[in-house]
C-alpha cells in the first residue's frame, strides 16, 4: 500500500509542473500591461515603472519569469502581490475560509444526496421518487447565482433566519446558507447517481441471496445495497471537491465570503501572474490529494480493487 | 382428524393451484398457471423443465422473492400447514433462512463481492438466532467445514473473488443449511460447475440433507441429474405441471409427449453418435421445442452405428504437433509468473470427421481452439491445416485461413451484435472477405437460413427477438457463410436447453454429411460428445491424457481421470427399459 501511495505521489509531479506552467503562460499571454493598468488613468513616472518591472521581473522573458517563480516556490516563497502583501499571507487568510465552506458543502451534499437518492431508489416510481427527481432537475438546470439570490432573499430578507452576507471572520453558522447553495447542484447529481446505482444493485443476485438467508430489510439495505452502490458516488465526490473550491467564486461573491474566490478573481483582473499561479498551485495540490484519497476509498469499499494493487 | 397425523404423514410443502404473473406494460403475463406440488418431510423432489418453463419462478414464489414485478396471483403455498402466500414481508423474513434454506444458481453472482466469506456466513447465523457472541464464528467455521470447505477458519477472511466457483457454491450450500432448515430449495445449484465438481457437491449435499433430515426441492433442466438425485419428479412445461410421480417410473415410462421428447433428447441417456443421413432427421424444424420437433437421439444414434463401418478417406485436415502455450500471469506480489495453458499437445483430425476436445474449465481446451484459429500465437509447436503450417501466415494468407476455418462460440446471447439484424450478421463475413455483390450476398443469406432450418423472414429481425436456439442457428449460419472446411465449435451447445441442444446437434451432424465439414468440438460435457464425435481427446491441466475413438473412450476408458468424468455424467448409471 505504501508503495502504491509513493507511486501516486511520483505521478503527481509532472501533473503539478504541467498545470503551473500552463497557468503561468496563460496569465502572461493576457492582453494589456498589468502595471499600466495598476495606475489607471494617470501616467506613471517611467523610472518608477522600470523599477516596478524589475522588482516583479516583468522585464524578463517569459521562461525566465517562470523559472524565477518556480525557484522561489521550491524554497517556500510564493512571491509578493502588487499590493505589497506576501502571497503566502493572502493564501493563509483566504484558504481556510474557502476550505471550511467547501467541506461544509461536501458534508451537506453527501449526507442529503445519498439519503434522498437511497430512498428514491428503494421506492422507484413512488411519490417520493417522482418529487425528488423533479426537484433535482430544477436544481441542475438553474444557474447557481439564481439559487443564491433566491436563498438570500427568502432566508435572509424575507424570513430573516440567516444573514444575507458573511462577516469578515466567516464563522460556521453564517456559512450554512452559502454552503447549502454551493452544495445544491452536486446534491442533485448525487441524488440521481445514488438512485440509479441503488436500483441496479437491488436487482443483483446477491441481494436476493441476502434475503433468502433470512436477513431483515433494515440490514440488507445498508449492508448489501448501499455499500455496493457507493462507488460511482465516491468518484463523483472526489471530482466535485475541486469544483467546490473553484465554483465557490460566484457564491463567495454573492454572500461576500472573504475566501479564495474573491481574492483569485481580483488577482486575475490585475494580471498578477505569481498570485494567480500560487492559488492554482495550492488548488492543484488539494485536488491531487483528494483524488488519491478517493482511490484509497475505492479499495476500502471494494476488496477486489484493493487486492489488484 | 389432523390431530392423529404425525409430522411425517403430513406434507411439509403443499403447493395448491399456484399462479404467478409478471406485471408488464401489456398487462399481467402469467408465468406459472396453477400448479400442484406435494413434498413430504425428508424427501427429495426435482422440478425439471427448460428455461422459461416456470420452474425457477416457482422456487422464488415459495419464499416470496420473485424478481421485479412478479407476484403470486392465486393459489396456496402451504408450508407445514401455514400459507406462505398470505404472510407479510416481515413474517416471511422469519421463515426464510430459518425454516426454508435457499441455494441459488450462479455461485459467481450470489455472494456480495465487497464482504468477506466469513462475514456473509456469520450474518446468516446471527440473523436466524442460531448462535450469538463468539459462538457465531465457531458455528460459521463448522458450517463451512460441513459444506466441504477445507481450512475454513483461515479462508473465512478471504473474499468471494478469491474463491473458485465450486468453493463459492459450497459456501452458498453452507449458508443455505446453516440453520438446519426443514426445507432446502436448490435452484440449479451446480449448472455453472464442471461435471466432476458437480458430482462431488451434489453427493455432499445429499449426505448433509439426509443427516439433518432436510427435505430438498431441486430445480434443474437436466433430466438425468433429476432422476439420479430425486425420488420424486415434477416435469414443468410452459408454466404447467405436465407430469409428476416417482423418478424411475417417469423415466422408464413417460406419459406426456413433452416428457417423452425430453427423455429421448437427453444426451446423457443416449448411447451412440448421430448419423445425419437417417430419415428420422430429415424434418428439422425451426419452431424450437414446439409441436412436432421430435428428435430422437437414441434412434439417430442407432442409424449411425450401421453407417460407421463405411470407409473413410484417410486424409488429415488438421495436424497439431507438440503445441504449447505459455501465459505470463501476475503472481502474488506482482512479479511475473508463467502458466502453461497448453502443454505439448498433439493430435490430428481427419477430413469430414468430428474431433472432440473434452475437459473441465481450466484444462486448456479453449486455448487450443484460439491457437487453431490463430487468435493467439503458440509459444512452440506446429499447427498444419490442409498440410500447411499456419504460423507464418499473415495478411491475405491469414484471411484465406480464416475463410477455410470458422468458429461458433458458446454464448448465443453475447456472440451476436444486438444492433445488427440477422441478415447483416450472416452476411458480414461475406462483406469482410469481399465475396459477391449485394444481390448474391442476399441470396447466400437465404440459402444459409434454409440450411440451418430458419425461415428467410428472419433476415430482417434482430437478435433480441430470437430464442437461444435460434440465435445459435444464426451463429452456425454465419460460420458457414464462407463455405469453410473446418468449423471450430467452442461449447457451442452448452448454453442451450436439452431439446434445443438435441436439435442443434442433429443440425450439425446433417450439415457435416451434406457439406463434408470437419468439426473440432470443444466441450466440458462428455454426454454430448458421445452423440457428436468420432474421436475424443481428453484434456487435463493443459495435457491430453487420453485420445481414442468415442466408443473406446466410453466403453474402455484407460485413464482414471476419464473414468471420473464418465462417472460424473448425471444419469450415467441409470438403465432405461425403453
Amino acid at each position: 500500500m505504501t508503495g502504491y501511495i509513493f507511486r501516486r505521489i511520483l505521478q503527481a509531479i509532472p501533473v503539478f509542473l504541467g498545470t503551473t506552467f500552463l497557468i503561468y503562460f496563460m496569465v502572461f499571454a493576457m492582453p494589456g500591461d498589468p502595471l499600466l493598468a495598476l495606475f489607471g488613468d494617470r501616467t506613471p513616472n517611467p523610472a518608477v515603472l522600470a523599477q516596478l518591472r524589475a522588482q516583479y521581473h516583468l522585464d524578463q522573458p517569459f521562461i525566465v519569469q517562470y523559472l524565477i517563480y518556480m525557484g522561489g516556490l521550491l524554497r517556500g516563497d510564493f512571491g509578493i502581490s502588487f499590493s505589497g502583501e506576501p502571497v503566502t499571507e493572502i493564501l493563509a487568510r483566504t484558504f481556510p475560509v474557502t476550505i471550511r465552506l467547501a467541506i461544509m458543502a461536501l458534508i451537506f451534499e453527501t449526507i442529503l444526496g445519498i439519503a434522498v437518492g437511497l430512498i428514491s431508489g428503494l421506492r422507484k416510481g413512488k411519490l417520493f421518487d417522482a418529487s425528488s427527481l423533479v426537484v433535482s432537475l430544477i436544481l441542475i438546470s438553474l444557474p447557481i447565482f439564481v439559487i443564491a439570490f433566491v436563498a438570500q432573499y427568502v432566508f435572509g430578507v424575507w424570513l430573516g433566519v440567516a444573514r444575507t452576507t458573511v462577516s469578515s471572520t466567516a464563522p460556521i453558522p453564517e456559512l450554512i446558507m452559502p454552503a447549502l447553495v454551493l452544495a445544491s447542484v452536486a446534491f442533485a447529481q448525487i441524488v440521481r447517481l445514488t438512485r440509479a446505482s441503488v436500483i441496479e444493485t437491488t436487482t443483483l443476485d446477491f441481494v436476493r441471496t441476502a434475503y433468502s438467508k433470512g436477513l431483515r430489510t433494515r440490514r440488507v439495505v445498508p449492508v448489501h445495497i448501499l455499500r455496493n452502490s457507493l462507488i460511482p458516488v465516491v468518484t463523483y465526490l472526489g471530482t466535485d471537491f475541486g469544483v467546490l473550491l473553484v465554483g465557490a467564486t460566484i457564491t463567495e461573491g454573492i454572500f461576500n465570503v472573504p475566501g479564495v474566490g474573491n481574492a483569485l478573481y481580483q488577482a486575475i483582473i490585475r494580471g498578477e501572474g505569481p498570485t494567480v499561479v500560487s492559488f492554482v498551485t495550492v488548488m492543484v495540490l488539494i485536488y491531487l490529494v483528494v483524488n488519491l484519497l478517493v482511490d484509497l476509498l475505492y479499495g476500502l469499499l471494494d476488496p477486489r480493487i484493493r487486492y489488484v494493487k | 382428524m389432523s390431530q392423529t397425523l404425525t409430522d411425517l404423514d403430513r406434507p411439509l410443502l403443499e403447493i395448491k393451484n399456484l399462479q404467478v404473473g409478471f406485471q408488464t406494460q401489456r398487462g399481467l403475463v402469467p408465468a406459472v398457471n396453477g400448479i400442484d406440488i406435494t413434498l413430504m418431510p425428508g424427501q427429495t423432489l426435482a422440478i425439471v423443465g427448460e428455461s422459461g418453463s416456470g420452474k425457477s419462478t416457482t422456487a422464488h414464489a415459495i419464499i416470496n422473492l420473485l424478481p421485479g414485478s412478479g407476484r403470486i396471483t392465486g393459489g396456496e403455498v402451504l408450508f407445514d400447514g401455514q400459507d406462505l402466500a398470505k404472510l407479510t414481508e416481515h413474517q416471511m423474513q422469519d421463515v426464510r433462512g430459518r425454516n426454508i434454506g435457499f441455494v441459488p444458481q450462479d455461485p459467481m453472482s450470489n455472494l456480495n463481492p465487497v464482504w468477506s466469506i466469513g462475514f456473509q456466513v456469520e450474518e446468516a447465523i446471527r440473523a436466524n438466532g442460531i448462535a450469538s457472541g463468539k459462538d457465531v464464528k465457531k458455528h460459521a467455521i463448522q458450517v463451512l467445514k460441513e459444506a466441504g470447505l477445507a481450512d475454513a477458519d483461515t479462508r473465512m477472511r478471504q473474499f468471494p473473488h478469491q474463491f473458485s466457483g465450486g468453493m463459492r457454491q459450497r459456501v452458498l450450500i453452507g449458508m443455505g443449511l446453516s440453520s438446519r432448515p426443514r426445507l432446502l430449495i436448490a435452484d440449479e445449484p451446480t449448472s455453472a460447475l464442471d461435471v466432476t465438481v458437480q458430482r462431488v457437491i451434489l453427493d455432499h449435499l445429499e449426505t448433509l440433507t439426509r443427516d439433518i433430515g432436510t427435505a430438498v426441492l431441486f430445480i434443474t433442466h437436466d433430466l438425468g441429474l433429476a432422476a439420479e438425485r430425486a425420488e420424486q419428479l415434477v416435469v414443468m412445461y410452459k408454466g404447467k405441471v405436465v407430469e409428476s410421480g416417482p423418478s424411475r417410473e417417469i423415466l422408464e415410462n413417460p406419459q406426456h409427449p413433452y416428457t417423452q421428447r425430453l427423455v429421448a433428447a437427453a444426451p446423457s441417456l443416449a448411447s451412440r453418435r448421430i448419423q445425419a443421413s437417417g430419415a428420422a432427421l430429415g424434418h428439422l424444424q425451426h419452431q424450437e421445442t414446439d409441436a412436432g420437433a421430435h428428435v430422437d437421439l437414441i434412434e439417430a444414434a442407432e442409424n449411425r452405428a450401421e453407417k460407421q463401418a463405411a470407409p473413410h478417406r484417410h486424409e488429415s485436415a488438421i495436424v497439431v504437433d507438440s503445441l504449447t502455450k505459455v501465459f505470463k500471469i501476475r503472481g502474488e506480489k506482482g512479479e511475473g509468473k508463467h502458466f502453461k495453458a497448453v502443454d505439448d499437445v498433439s493430435f490430428s483430425v481427419e477430413r469430414g470427421t468430428t474431433m472432440a476436445l473434452v475437459g473441465e474449465s481450466g484444462s486448456g481446451k479453449s486455448t487450443v481452439a484460439k491457437l487453431l484459429l490463430r487468435l493467439e500465437e503458440a509459444t512452440s509447436g506446429r499447427i498444419d491445416i490442409d498440410g500447411a503450417n499456419i504460423a507464418p501466415l499473415a495478411g491475405r494468407d491469414l484471411l484465406g485461413l480464416r475463410r477455410k476455418m470458422q468458429p461458433v462460440f458458446q454464448d448465443p446471447y453475447g456472440s451476436l451484435d444486438p444492433l445488427r439484424n440477422i441478415g447483416n450478421t450472416i452476411a458480414e463475413p461475406l462483406l469482410v472477405h469481399k465475396v459477391g455483390d449485394r444481390a448474391s450476398r442476399r441470396a447466400r443469406v437465404d440459402e444459409l437460413l434454409e440450411q440451418v432450418a430458419l425461415p428467410s423472414a428472419l433476415a430482417t429481425r434482430y437478435p433480441n427477438e430470437l430464442s437461444g436456439g435460434q440465435r445459435q442457428r444464426v451463429a452456425i449460419a454465419r460460420a458457414l457463410a464462407l463455405k469453410p472446411e473446418i468449423v471450430i465449435l467452442d461449447e457451442a451447445v452448452s448454453a442451450l436447453d436439452v431439446l434445443v441442444q438435441a436439435q442443434i446437434l442433429t443440425l450439425l451432424a446433417e450439415l457435416q454429411s451434406e457439406l463434408g465439414l470437419t468439426y473440432v468440438f470443444i466441450t466440458h460435457d462428455l454426454a454430448v460428445v458421445r452423440v457428436i464425435a468420432d474421436q475424443v481427446c481428453v484434456m487435463q491441466k493443459g495435457r491430453i491424457v487420453e485420445a481414442a475413438s468415442v466408443d473406446e473412450v466410453f466403453d474402455n476408458p484407460r485413464e482414471q481421470y476419464t473414468r471420473d468424468l464418465l462417472d460424473a455424467i448425471p444419469g450415467a448409471n441409470l438403465r432405461l427399459g425403453a
